[in-house]
């Protein structure tokens, strides 16, 4: 069952990455240093929809791209946090990997067993039994996520789709 | 109808609308800058939108170099050299290459920005060229492959925090010190999503060194870009760089919405940020003392040749203290040569400092210069998260120039004022 990784406020993007991985480019490489030097344990525990939850300001720092693919490459199934800093947000909507901004952070424990319902963008605790609601992201962008990331979406405004 | 803000004229321009802040747009891109790090993954994307013989959207709006991991320091390192390299002969790009420095400092040095222009860069400190007055903000790698192909992004225009900076800095004490004390003020999220306009009296008398420090921290506090309205050093600067360009120096309007805050100068103190948050920002003397293990000075935050030329000015001719490893990287060939021609080099060399060449070295933590676990180091970059600069056990302190220089010759953390007086 997919569980809550709790992390605090002002994750940057060199803890999520470290610089030295930046040579590589591929998600899965990447993946098994993630989180190196600051939580040791999560790259050899992560499961495949696992999600992240942070307080304010997760992925603040380098624009490195690298920091949402590792993720991605990890299996995280998404990162919620109370709010997100503004290159890794775009990079994680480009990259497709989902972000969901929630100010209940705080009531999710480390480990705690989550269900997400991305469409309605329903978090649900179930050892808590808890729900808790997210911001919609602004129309503009969910067309970027429907199309399935910007590529996608840019291939369909030069028409190479 | 209130006035607009310098950012939500440049986006006006840039979109053809009356920009406000809130409003989603979709802009022309003036200028886009790829370097070693982050190219790879944008020439990749760009292929996948434009198919394996695509065609970038305009040869002469991008530049290329390479500056993270120079010259190649692994094999893996000397693939991606060479991966952007045949990208940029294949498409006709200006590549700088190797031999330049670092982007934030060549780009405006070689004349690529010009005030009331949009630029993108696949680094979070592209918002250094807003000294200028362009706005400019750093961009993934998704962002640049979509910018390569179709010369366009879509933008949030932002709304407009204003740093106001009044009264004179006292001797010693630089544009760094300022802007590290904003960010402790204002917090490492505080002006996320927001455009920084540093001005006021303080900042109108800085020269362009000292305001690409200021708005190359922007980040640091979550900015989107960091501006200084255009004015007669922007314009000098602009001449000896760029001439014959059409210049289109765009300033705000008074009345226009924004967020202020005032800082007053007159007392200001040196100011260190402590490990391992860049808003963690203290004077210098509640530090003073601490033992350092390397000292860097460099960055695109700070290695131009006056920020070596006043670190230089504080270490007189002592030598580096014993036990102590001074790093010194002038920020690009340009800035390299004057150190040179002014005999820095020769001192530093005396002093036992080591002279790299251009490139971001330590700050980028992946390349040489790195830290072991337990150690400390006083840097003149932009960053001091965990592991930033090598083991995750290590300890980096952000400082000014001139910190950095009395530190040098001390072997700990001292505060620049102490070392004058001597």
């Amino acid at each position: 069952m997919p569980r809550a990784w709790k992390f605090g406020d002002d994750i940057d993007t060199d803890a999520i990455i470290p610089g030295r991985y930046l040579v590589m480019n591929d998600p899965e490489e990447l993946a098994k240093h993630a989180f190196e030097g600051t939580r040791s344990q999560f790259a050899g525990q992560v499961e495949p929809g696992d999600v992240i939850v942070a307080g304010s300001n997760f992925g603040c720092g380098s624009s490195r791209e690298h920091a949402p693919l590792a993720l991605k490459g990890a299996g995280v199934k998404a990162v919620v946090s109370r709010s997100f800093a503004r290159i890794f947000f775009r990079n994680s909507i480009n990259v497709g990997l989902p972000l969901l901004v929630c100010d209940d952070v705080d009531m999710i424990r480390d480990g705690d067993r989550l269900s997400l319902d991305l469409d309605r963008g329903i978090i649900h605790n179930l050892d808590r039994l808890e729900d808790y609601n997210t911001t919609p992201l602004p129309p503009f962008l969910q067309e970027i996520v429907e199309a399935g990331g910007l590529i996608q979406y840019t291939k369909r405004q030069v028409g190479t789709a | 109808m209130t006035g607009q803000t310098l950012s939500e004229k440049i986006f006006s321009r840039a979109a053809k609308v009356e920009a406000r802040a809130g409003q989603f747009v979709m802009a022309d891109i003036d200028c886009a800058m790829i370097h070693d790090i982050t190219g790879p993954l944008a020439v990749k994307g760009f292929y996948e939108i434009s198919g394996d013989d695509g065609r970038v959207w305009d040869a002469s709006k991008i530049v290329m170099l390479f500056d993270h991991q120079v010259p190649a320091d692994s094999i893996k390192a000397a693939e991606n050299h060479q991966m952007l390299r045949r990208f940029a002969g294949e498409q006709g790009l200006l590549n700088y290459d190797v031999s330049e420095g670092v982007c934030h400092q060549v780009m405006p040095e070689k004349g690529h920005v010009l005030p009331g222009q949009l630029v993108v860069g696949s680094d979070s400190h592209t918002c250094t060229y807003g000294a200028l007055g362009a706005f400019s903000t750093g961009i993934g790698s998704t962002d640049m492959a979509s910018v390569l192909a179709t010369g366009r992004l879509w933008f949030m225009v932002p709304r407009t925090l204003r740093l106001i900076a009044e009264g004179k800095l006292p001797s010693l004490v630089t544009s760094k010190d300022l802007v590290l004390r904003m960010i402790g003020d204002v917090g490492a999220d505080g002006a996320t999503y927001m455009a920084c306009e540093f001005a006021g009296p303080t900042v109108s008398a800085m020269n362009m060194a000292e305001r690409m420090t200021m708005a190359n921290m922007a980040i640091e506090m979550g900015g989107k870009a960091g501006l200084v309205e255009p004015d007669d050093v922007t314009l000098r600067y602009i001449e000896e760089r760029a001439a014959g360009q059409e210049i289109n120096p765009i300033k705000g309007d008074d009345d226009a919405p924004c967020t202020v805050r005032t800082w007053e100068v007159d007392d200001l103190e040196p100011q260190v940020a402590l490990p391992h948050n860049v808003d963690r920002v203290e004077p210098v003397g509640r530090v003073a003392g601490t033992k350092i293990d390397q000292v860097f000075l460099g960055s695109c935050t700070n290695g131009r040749f006056e920020d070596i030329e006043l670190a230089c000015r504080l270490m007189g001719n002592e030598p580096v203290a014993r036990g102590v490893r001074m790093i010194v990287i002038p920020a690009s060939r340009t800035e390299y040569l004057k150190v040179l021609r002014a005999g820095l080099v020769e001192r530093l060399m005396e002093a036992g400092a080591l002279v790299e060449s251009p490139c971001c070295g330590p700050c980028m933590g992946g390349s040489f210069g790195l830290l072991g676990p337990g150690e400390a180091c006083l840097s003149t970059s932009n960053r001091n998260f965990v592991g930033r600069q090598g083991s995750s056990e290590a300890s980096v302190y952000l400082c000014s120039p001139a910190t950095a220089g009395a530190s040098a010759i001390s072997g700990v953390i001292t505060d620049p004022r102490d070392i004058q007086g001597r």
